[in-house]
């Protein structure tokens, strides 16, 4: 009723915006995170703590030492990973929500190979564990595409639903064929040799998958500006029929993308077991594929910016463990990254179209 | 005379680069079925949104039974008594008539829903109009006409007493149509105002009492039935403007560019959409395509750009045997095309200009070579084109949906002839067009053809056919009617070609 009320007495409409100055596009995302961050503030202060303090807490633990910061980058990694696939397929307007699932299915190719391979060199295994990440990622993210590409069955809810089918087939595998022997019956394979571990960077757990992620950004940067294949990508994602009309395969290029998209959130999986876990065991992920989605959106797409958003969420990540120290619920980073997710699409929302309300004059 | 229900006055409504209603007087008395006679996009349905309250006018008046009113939303409109079937019903499949009847309704059931007692006022209700239907039925398990009756009597329910209706007719089979006129019958009989949205000649003449004829967002009149025969609604329907200017040709025609041969396509609704078409166009020539819209234009012009399988017959370019080999390979032929949907289809709304004029040829030399674009070359080209075919634009970097309908115009033409086809397939190319932009484009399709490229334009407007064309083919159902000399073509026999009266033996 109170709808009712409403109806006889406003009018509410949305009218499109049809241009928006650029700092709008810059100050949204800014806002956003602002308004998250007073929204757990207040959330952080109704259970009882002091939330400045708390920030401040994991500001400090996340960009403040030198070891904060080389944790930091070692969550980033992964995120830009997923980040950038994620961004890629949500170009072409490809809603891949499945990226923890083809993180997962990089991380067990890459696994296969290196528990198949104990006594290989580090030459062959590592190119080796790189290409059976992205593939595993990329067949992952394929699976799903095939349908949507030649039926047009809706991918939102086939990468979803892969990512639980990935999750459990990696538990079926540390639980199951490939548990170590000599593990004390723990969930877990054996650890993989040294060779097979991507090598470390200032002696810190931060390693070469850094590199590996930065020169996916520069490429998928390159792919989108500067070749063909991005402009069809561009155009796609803009009008399937304009598409069509200059001659464009909109069915191979769903499948195309979708491989790369799965393969970039592979290669994370490949860089976390290789360098982080060593093996592959339950707690891989602490959802990155997730969390892949709101660093791909909060970067509007753009690599650079998903760059600087992914080491922002790195942080986050790593504030966690300090605010878990300080005896506060991990639950409560989820609660600030929701709500940042809301808040940036709300802010979407209002830089695209204008609301009016209106006073009904009847 | 009736009481004057709704009286619009100068209604103006625009959208991006088109004005679909422009300063349109619109009446409509107690007890009468007017007709609303119109080609596509003549503003009908627009006129006939604002009236129910989907959009609101940008200039103009709505009187109602003598009181000024705005109409902010459909459900004020039926406050005032107005309420619109759509082509699209708006029924719950799964609920009930009777739910379906109730749903929204104000004062009705609260909570629970005493089934009987509705059951029973509801058909009776139903009766009065002469509807007769199982108010216990799930919407599911009727056919078309009834789903329709079910909408109207959701209307009469809710106390509207001026219904308009959209298309109603399409849907229906020669039966239900029967059943549907008597209906609409006894409701003008019992006070109701119908509007009848059609571009339907004989159901006019047979159901309506007034006829307002609609002709690019501009009213061409309002005349009585018993004034008019299908004829002179034909002459007001189409195009009868003076061209603005025509520019000189020069009619040097040589060998067939495109030749079409008995081709037939099945339509979006799965349908026979074109059916045995044969037709060529030479190079210099420019052929018209005629016909009421709907007849099978925009599918003739997705078959020969290659977006539409033939199901039968075949398509060449020059010599060479295309059919079904995709757009792609078309356009390397040298098919250049201005699709009927400009924005969406010929160009790409949210990207720039640059991004624009390198649409057909992106995997070309110079664009692009091993598949990294050149952005020189993509400036180049842009500013290029921007200056010779003053396209006004603040910023090459903005995207096109900013731009106007005639710089969008301008902007389309100049990526196809930049492309120097051998063939140009124009749907609609001066449509929601102002006189300046539609005097452009004029200008720059003969040069083209004065070039030696070969044209094809499809127009609902006869006088531009006649005056740009060489030959006129007329579109009726998918099939042609006739190709006609447009030197000698009689504009009344066009007419009733296009709707499907005469018929001229293939040939010319």
């Amino acid at each position: 009723m109170i709808n009712n009320w409403f109806d006889k007495r406003f009018s509410l409409t949305l009218e499109k915006q049809m241009s928006v100055p650029p700092w709008v596009s810059l100050l949204v995302p800014l806002a956003s995170i602002a308004l998250a961050l007073l929204v757990g503030a207040a959330f952080l202060g109704l259970t009882g703590n002091n939330p400045w303090q708390i920030y401040g807490v994991m500001f400090q633990g996340a960009f403040g030492t030198a070891y904060g910061l080389s944790e930091t980058v070692v969550n980033a990694i992964p995120l830009l990973l997923t980040g950038l696939g994620v961004a890629l397929a949500f170009r072409m307007l490809l809603w891949n929500i499945g990226a923890e699932g083809q993180f997962f299915m990089g991380a067990f190719g890459a696994g296969w190979v290196a528990l198949s391979f104990p006594h290989a060199p580090a030459y062959l295994v590592l190119p080796g564990m790189l290409l059976a990440g992205f593939a595993g990622g990329a067949l992952w993210g394929l699976l799903p595409a095939i349908p949507r590409a030649l039926l047009g069955v809706n991918e939102t809810l086939t990468t979803l639903m892969l990512n639980y089918v990935a999750i459990l087939w990696v538990d079926y595998l540390i639980y199951g064929p490939w548990r170590d022997p000599h593990g004390f019956n723990f969930p877990l394979t054996a650890q993989f040799s040294q060779a097979a571990t991507l090598p470390s960077l200032f002696g810190t757990r931060m390693h070469a998958g850094l590199f590996i992620a930065l020169a996916a950004a520069v490429a998928v940067y390159i792919i989108m500006k500067h070749t063909t294949w991005g402009y069809e990508i561009r155009v796609i994602g803009e009008s399937h029929q304009a598409a069509r009309y200059a001659g464009i395969n909109v069915a191979k290029n769903i499948l195309l993308v979708m491989l790369i998209s799965g393969g970039l959130s592979g290669l994370a999986g490949f860089c976390q077991v290789s360098a982080i876990t060593h093996r592959l065991q339950e707690s891989i992920s602490p959802g990155y594929g997730y969390t892949a989605i709101i660093v791909a959106w909060l970067g509007k797409l753009n690599p650079w910016a998903i760059i600087v958003v992914s080491l922002l969420f790195g942080g986050f990540l790593v504030g966690v463990y300090m605010m878990e120290s300080a005896g506060l619920p991990a639950a409560t980073v989820s609660i600030l990254e929701g709500a940042i997710l809301f808040f940036v699409l709300a802010g979407e929302m209002l830089t695209r179209y204008r609301i009016r309300l209106e006073r009904r004059n009847a | 005379m009736a009481e004057i229900l709704v009286d619009m006055r100068s209604i103006t409504k625009r959208f991006p680069g088109i004005l679909a209603n422009d300063a349109i007087d619109f009446q409509v008395e107690r007890g009468e079925i007017h007709a609303l006679l119109g080609e596509n996009g003549a503003g009908k349905s627009t006129l006939m949104s604002v009236l129910s309250g989907f959009y609101r006018p940008d200039a103009g008046e709505i009187w109602l039974r003598g009181r000024k009113a705005s109409l902010h939303s459909p459900r004020q409109a039926l406050d005032h008594g107005i309420g619109m079937v759509h082509q699209h019903f708006r029924l719950v499949e799964t609920f009930t008539v009777v739910e379906n009847v109730l749903l929204g309704t104000t004062g009705g059931p609260q909570l629970f829903l005493n089934r009987r007692k509705y059951e029973g006022t509801i058909a009776g209700f139903a009766k009065n109009y002469g509807i007769d239907i199982d108010p216990r039925a799930k919407i599911w398990q009727l056919s078309v006409g009834e789903k329709q009756r079910i909408e109207i009597l959701k209307l009469l329910y809710r106390g509207a007493d001026i219904l308009i209706l959209d298309e109603p007719t399409a849907v229906l089979t020669p039966q239900d149509v029967r059943d549907l006129f008597k209906t609409l019958r006894q409701m003008t009989d019992s006070g109701q105002a119908i509007i009848l949205i059609t571009h339907k000649l004989q159901e006019v003449m047979e159901v309506a009492d007034r006829i307002t004829v609609l002709r690019k967002g501009r009213n061409a009149g309002t005349v009585f039935k018993k004034d008019v025969d299908e004829r002179m609604l034909t002459g007001m329907m189409v195009e009868r403007d003076l061209l603005t200017v025509t520019p000189p040709r020069q009619h040097r025609i040589g060998a067939p560019v495109l030749r079409l041969k008995n081709a037939s396509v099945i339509g979006d609704r799965g349908l026979i959409a074109l059916k045995g078409v044969s037709l060529e166009v030479r190079s210099g020539e420019i052929l018209g395509v005629a016909g009421i819209t709907g007849n099978g234009q925009r599918e003739l012009a997705e078959a020969i750009t290659g977006l539409r399988p033939l199901t039968r017959g075949k398509l060449l370019i020059g010599n060479a045997d295309l059919t079904n080999q995709g757009p792609g390979r078309l356009i390397r032929a040298g098919v250049g095309s201005i699709p009927e949907d400009r924005l969406g289809t010929g160009l790409v709304p949210g990207l720039d200009i640059y991004d624009n004029v390198i649409l057909k040829d992106y995997r070309r030399d110079p664009i692009s070579r091993r598949q990294i674009i050149d952005r020189h070359a993509v400036s180049d080209r842009a500013n290029r084109l921007v200056s010779k075919f003053q396209i006004q634009t603040s910023d090459l970097n903005y995207p096109v949906r900013l731009m106007s309908g005639g710089n969008l115009q301008r902007l389309l033409l100049a990526r196809e002839i930049s492309l120097q086809p051998k063939l140009v397939i124009a749907s609609y190319p001066v449509r929601g067009l102002d006189v300046g932009a539609t005097e452009s484009v004029y200008r720059l399709l003969t040069d083209l053809c004065n070039k030696g490229v070969a044209i094809l334009l499809i127009s609902e407007d006869l006088d531009e056919l006649l005056s740009l064309a060489d030959r006129i083919a007329v579109l009726f159902r998918g099939e042609i009617m006739g190709i006609v000399d447009a030197k000698e073509a009689d504009i009344e026999d066009l007419g009733l070609m296009m709707v499907g009266v005469l018929k001229e033996p293939a040939g010319a």
